[in-house]
C-alpha cells in the first residue's frame, strides 16, 4: 500500500517537473512563437502545425500529471467506476 | 500583410487565464462542454483580439477535450463511436456557422452579430435551459421521495429508436439501440452550428443526446468531450493556418483547465444523472441573463435604441461580464459540493462493507 503510495508520488513529482520544463521552455521562446504566428500569416503555412504539436505535446504530458497530481492528493474516482465500463 | 497583434503576457494575465480556465475545465470535465464561453470575453478584457481570442480558446479547447474524453472513457462512460460521427457533422456544421457569422458581420457590422448571437443564446438556452433544469428538479423530486429514478428514454428517443431507414441504421453503445444516421447527422450538424455562434454546441449536443436519442446524461455529457475534440481540432487548424492561434495564451489556460478537467471527470463517478442536468441546466440559465444586460448596448449601437448614455451601455456590459463569471462559479460550486458530498457518502458505504461484509452479501 506504502509502495504504491510511494510510486504515485515519484510519477507525480516527474510528470510535474518535465510539465514545468515545458511551460519554462514555451515563455522562454515566447517570442519565437509570436514570430511563427506571424511567417504563417504572411504566407509560411506548414507552420500551422507548430502550435498543434506544441498542444497535443502539452495535453499528455501535463494531463497526465494533473491525474496523477488529483490521485496523490486523495481525491480519486468512485471505486469501481474504473471497472463500469466492462460491465456495462 | 499585416503583422497580428499578440498580447505581451503579464503575470497577472498568466493566472487569470489559469483561474478562469481552472473553473472551465471542471464545469467541461463533469457536463461536457460549458466553459468556453467566458474564455473569450475573458481573453478579450485583457486586450486580446477578438480573432486571437476565439482561436486560442478553440486551441485549448480540443487538447483539453481529449484528456477528459480518456480520463471518462476509463469509467465506461464514453460512446466513442456517436462522439465521433457527430463531431465530423459538428465540424460541418461549425464552417457554415462560421460562414453565417461572417456574412451576417458583413450586413450589419459588429452590433448585428452580437443581436444575432444574443437572440440564439436567449432562444437555445431559454427553451433547452429551462427544460433540462426542471427534468433535473424532477429526477431530483423522484429520488426523494424514494421513487426509482431511471434513465428513461423519452418517448421521443423511443420513437427515434424505433425508426428503421434502410442502409442509414448504426448501433451505438450508449443508446443501446440501431439508430439512423439521418437522425444522427442534423443534431451534430446544429451542435457545431451552436459552437460556431456562441463557442459552446454541448448547449445542444448533449440534451439533444439524451431527449432525442435516448443516451443516459452521464455517457452524453461524455461523449461531448469527444465531439468538442473532433470540432477543436478542425477549428484549431482553420485558425492556425491563419496564424492568428497564440499558443502561449492557449497552453496558459490549458495548464488551468486540465486541472479542472480530472477534478470534473472524477466528480462524474459520484453522482447521478440528474445532478450533471442540474449543473447544466443552472449554467444555461444564468448564461441566458446575462445577455439581457448585452442587448440594450446592441440595439443602441445599430441605432433602434437612442438616448443610451455610454456609462449606462458599459455599467450593463460590466453586469453582463459579471453574470458570465457567476454562471462559471456556479456550476463549479455546484460540482464541488457534489464532489465532497459524494465521496463522504462514498467512503461511509466502502466502511460499511468492510465492517459488515456479511450483512452485504446477504
Amino acid at each position: 500500500m506504502r509502495k504504491s503510495k510511494l510510486h504515485q508520488l515519484m510519477l507525480t513529482v516527474a510528470y510535474g517537473l518535465v510539465s514545468v520544463a515545458l511551460y519554462w521552455l514555451l515563455l522562454a521562446n515566447s517570442g519565437q512563437l509570436v514570430e511563427f504566428a506571424n511567417r504563417t500569416h504572411q504566407g509560411e503555412k506548414m507552420l500551422f502545425l507548430v502550435p498543434i504539436v506544441i498542444a497535443f505535446i502539452f495535453s499528455y504530458v501535463h494531463g497526465t500529471f494533473t491525474g496523477h497530481f488529483w490521485e496523490s492528493l486523495g481525491i480519486k474516482a468512485a471505486k469501481g467506476s474504473e471497472t463500469k465500463k466492462k460491465g456495462s | 500583410m499585416e503583422s497580428l497583434s499578440f498580447i505581451d503576457l503579464t503575470l497577472y494575465n498568466a493566472l487569470a487565464l489559469f483561474v478562469v480556465g481552472f473553473i472551465g475545465g471542471m464545469v467541461s470535465g463533469f457536463i461536457g462542454s460549458g466553459g468556453a464561453f467566458v474564455m473569450t470575453p475573458a481573453m478579450m478584457t485583457l486586450g486580446v483580439p477578438g480573432i486571437i481570442a476565439v482561436a486560442s480558446n478553440i486551441c485549448h479547447k480540443f487538447p483539453k477535450s481529449l484528456v477528459g474524453a480518456m480520463k471518462r472513457h476509463k469509467y465506461g462512460q464514453v460512446d466513442v463511436k456517436l462522439g465521433i460521427i457527430m463531431g465530423i457533422f459538428a465540424e460541418a456544421g461549425m464552417l457554415l456557422g462560421k460562414h453565417f457569422m461572417t456574412d451576417i458581420k458583413h450586413l450589419y457590422g459588429d452590433a448585428g452579430s452580437n443581436l444575432y448571437v444574443s437572440v440564439v443564446f436567449i432562444v437555445v438556452l431559454g427553451i433547452v435551459g429551462s427544460f433540462v433544469l426542471r427534468d433535473a428538479y424532477r429526477m431530483h423530486k423522484d429520488e426523494q421521495a424514494g421513487d426509482e429514478v431511471a434513465n428513461q428514454a423519452t418517448r421521443l428517443a423511443k420513437w427515434v429508436q424505433s425508426l428503421h431507414i434502410p442502409g442509414t441504421m448504426m448501433y451505438f453503445p450508449s443508446l443501446k439501440a440501431r439508430v439512423s444516421l439521418l437522425i444522427i447527422a442534423p443534431l451534430g450538424f446544429a451542435t457545431g452550428m451552436l459552437a460556431a455562434t456562441i463557442a459552446v454546441g454541448g448547449f445542444i449536443g448533449v440534451p439533444a443526446m439524451i431527449y432525442i436519442l435516448g443516451a443516459p446524461a452521464l455517457m452524453a455529457s461524455a461523449s461531448e468531450l469527444v465531439i468538442a475534440f473532433v470540432m477543436g481540432l478542425g477549428g484549431t487548424i482553420l485558425y492556425a493556418l491563419d496564424g492568428s492561434v497564440d499558443i502561449r495564451l492557449a497552453m496558459i489556460i490549458l495548464a488551468g483547465s486540465l486541472f479542472g478537467i480530472q477534478l470534473g471527470a472524477i466528480g462524474t463517478t459520484y453522482v447521478k444523472d440528474f445532478v450533471v442536468k442540474l449543473v447544466m441546466g443552472l449554467i444555461m440559465v444564468i448564461v441566458l441573463f446575462s445577455r439581457f444586460f448585452y442587448i440594450p448596448g446592441y440595439l443602441n449601437q445599430l441605432g433602434m435604441l437612442e438616448d443610451l448614455p455610454e456609462t449606462t451601455v458599459t455599467t450593463l456590459k460590466m453586469f453582463g461580464d459579471g453574470t458570465l463569471v457567476l454562471a462559471l462559479a456556479v456550476g463549479g460550486l455546484t460540482i464541488v459540493m457534489a464532489l465532497l458530498k459524494g465521496m463522504a457518502e462514498h467512503r461511509r458505504n466502502q466502511l460499511a462493507i468492510t465492517e459488515h461484509p456479511l450483512a452485504q452479501e446477504n
